[in-house]
């Protein structure tokens, strides 16, 4: 009942972003608000990023520390792609990221990443989230993070069905997500919808309540 | 938890001075538990988990936390289970009090404002109940009323609270209040769909939720009475 981790500063700028699993596709969403504690400074805030051209990385958290780490990330991966001259694989994009914040054990970044994407050759859809210090989790069916983890938590396990079509894995997704805003304070204003498919990538936005 | 115990990291046997010794007191427990309400237009359910925890230990796996008051009011109760115990016979004796000054049972909505009252009586040493009361109103329709552990009441027709009510609440608004739905027909719920979500969410909250599961109590309350069901969540 009583929550420590609400002065915590994972919570300092606010947001939600959720990753799900289809058939031959993967969705990634996220709201769209910037705010500094209570007070919103924005509402077109990016907080999922195109790392390639099947490849999604959502950084809820700290806003700061997002940006650091998309830029430090976008170096190494930059790099991995002159070297191999292919696209990263989703399953080592998310193990390159988890070495990234691991380097910083016992000062970490304040984000919890979360990447969406399909695998270059074999298109097989993945999803994966983790904790600030990098501890991967791979699981088959969504993901979640941000502020409003609980209620996306509570929303997801009742909503989801497994082998969904891009157009009902888009319903689900959205509602999962927008219903999970309402009911926190510092998410919410707007959301950003992403459907991944092997020629095709779809993107969204969400009218939403917006107080 | 004990109720008494010495700050630990700065208890050194080999230094201990007769001097005074600062313990702490807590009086508070957070023991878990679930609770569920939906009312609609002649009936209101009230459901509640059967698992009494308290960190990472189960005390019980058949805890019911629905106390009936009378014919036609239940209170659900979660949080710290000792101030439930308090708070609930507390409760049902003022209930009785009422009975035979009046000559009648107290209806759903004063045994509402007088559970706000009681509980803002301890305004500066709070029962640390979440509290749900489900009841019929004077003209038989369905009401619930939730409240914080101070007295703050507010009247819903559905509500979700205690340790899964964060993941429950925003599910509620979406399948009971149809929030964020377009083009559909908002007809008021009935006793059949109420009990079939009710069963659903507890299903979704016993699943991330380790303070939900093993079961859960359901009652319905009608003009006719009260009737009890349960219904099996996952053990683990």
């Amino acid at each position: 009942m009583i929550d420590t981790n609400f002065y915590s500063i994972l919570t300092y700028n606010g947001g939600a972003i959720i990753a799900m699993k289809g058939k031959n596709c993967v969705a990634i969403a996220a709201d769209r608000r910037f705010g500094i504690q209570a007070q919103t400074i924005s509402s077109n805030f990016q907080k999922i990023h195109r790392m390639g051209p099947h490849l999604y990385l959502g950084l809820p958290g700290l806003a700061t520390d997002s940006l650091t780490v998309l830029e430090r990330l976008k170096f190494r991966l930059n790099l991995y792609e002159l070297k191999e001259n292919r696209n990263m694989n989703p399953k080592t994009f998310a193990s390159m990221i988890s070495n990234l914040l691991y380097e910083k054990r016992f000062g970490p970044y304040f984000v919890e990443p979360i990447v969406a994407g399909l695998d270059p050759e074999t298109f097989e859809p993945f999803i994966c989230n983790m904790d600030l210090i990098g501890c991967l989790n791979l699981p088959n069916d969504f993901v979640v993070g941000g502020t409003c983890s609980e209620q996306l938590y509570g929303m997801c396990e009742a909503l989801f069905e497994p082998n969904l079509e891009a157009d009902d894995l888009f319903e689900t997704i959205s509602q999962a997500l927008v219903n999970a805003c309402d009911r926190d304070a510092i998410s919410g204003w707007g959301a950003i919808v992403h459907i991944i498919e092997k020629d095709n990538i779809t993107t969204r936005t969400v009218k939403t309540r917006m107080d | 938890m004990a109720l008494v115990d010495r700050e630990p990291s700065r208890y050194l046997p080999d230094y201990d001075v007769q001097a005074p010794k600062q313990l702490h007191f807590s009086p508070y427990a957070d023991n878990g538990g679930s609770v569920v309400a939906i009312a609609g237009d002649d009936f209101s359910i009230i459901a509640a988990d059967t698992r009494l925890s308290a960190g990472f230990s189960i005390y019980t796996r058949k805890q019911e936390k629905l106390f009936t008051l009378s014919s036609n009011t239940v209170l659900g109760c979660s949080g710290c289970w000792c101030d439930t115990l308090t708070l609930t016979r507390v409760m049902a004796a003022r209930m009785q009090m009422y009975e035979h000054e009046h000559h009648k049972t107290m209806a759903t909505p004063a045994a509402a404002q007088m559970l706000s009252t009681m509980l803002y009586y301890k305004r500066f040493f709070p029962y640390y109940v979440s509290n749900i009361l489900a009841g019929l109103d004077s003209e038989g329709k369905g009401v619930i009323y939730r409240y914080d552990p101070v007295g703050h009441c507010e009247k819903n027709y559905y509500v979700a609270g205690g340790s899964s009510g964060a993941l429950l609440q925003p599910l509620l608004d979406n399948q009971v209040g149809y929030l964020n739905q377009e083009n559909v027909e908002k007809v008021p719920i009935t006793k059949e769909k109420a009990l079939a979500i009710i069963k659903d969410v507890f299903t979704s909250a016993a699943e991330r939720d380790i303070y939900t599961g093993d079961g859960i109590f359901i009652k319905i309350i009608t003009k006719d009475g009260i009737a009890t069901d349960f219904f099996e969540l996952r053990r683990d």
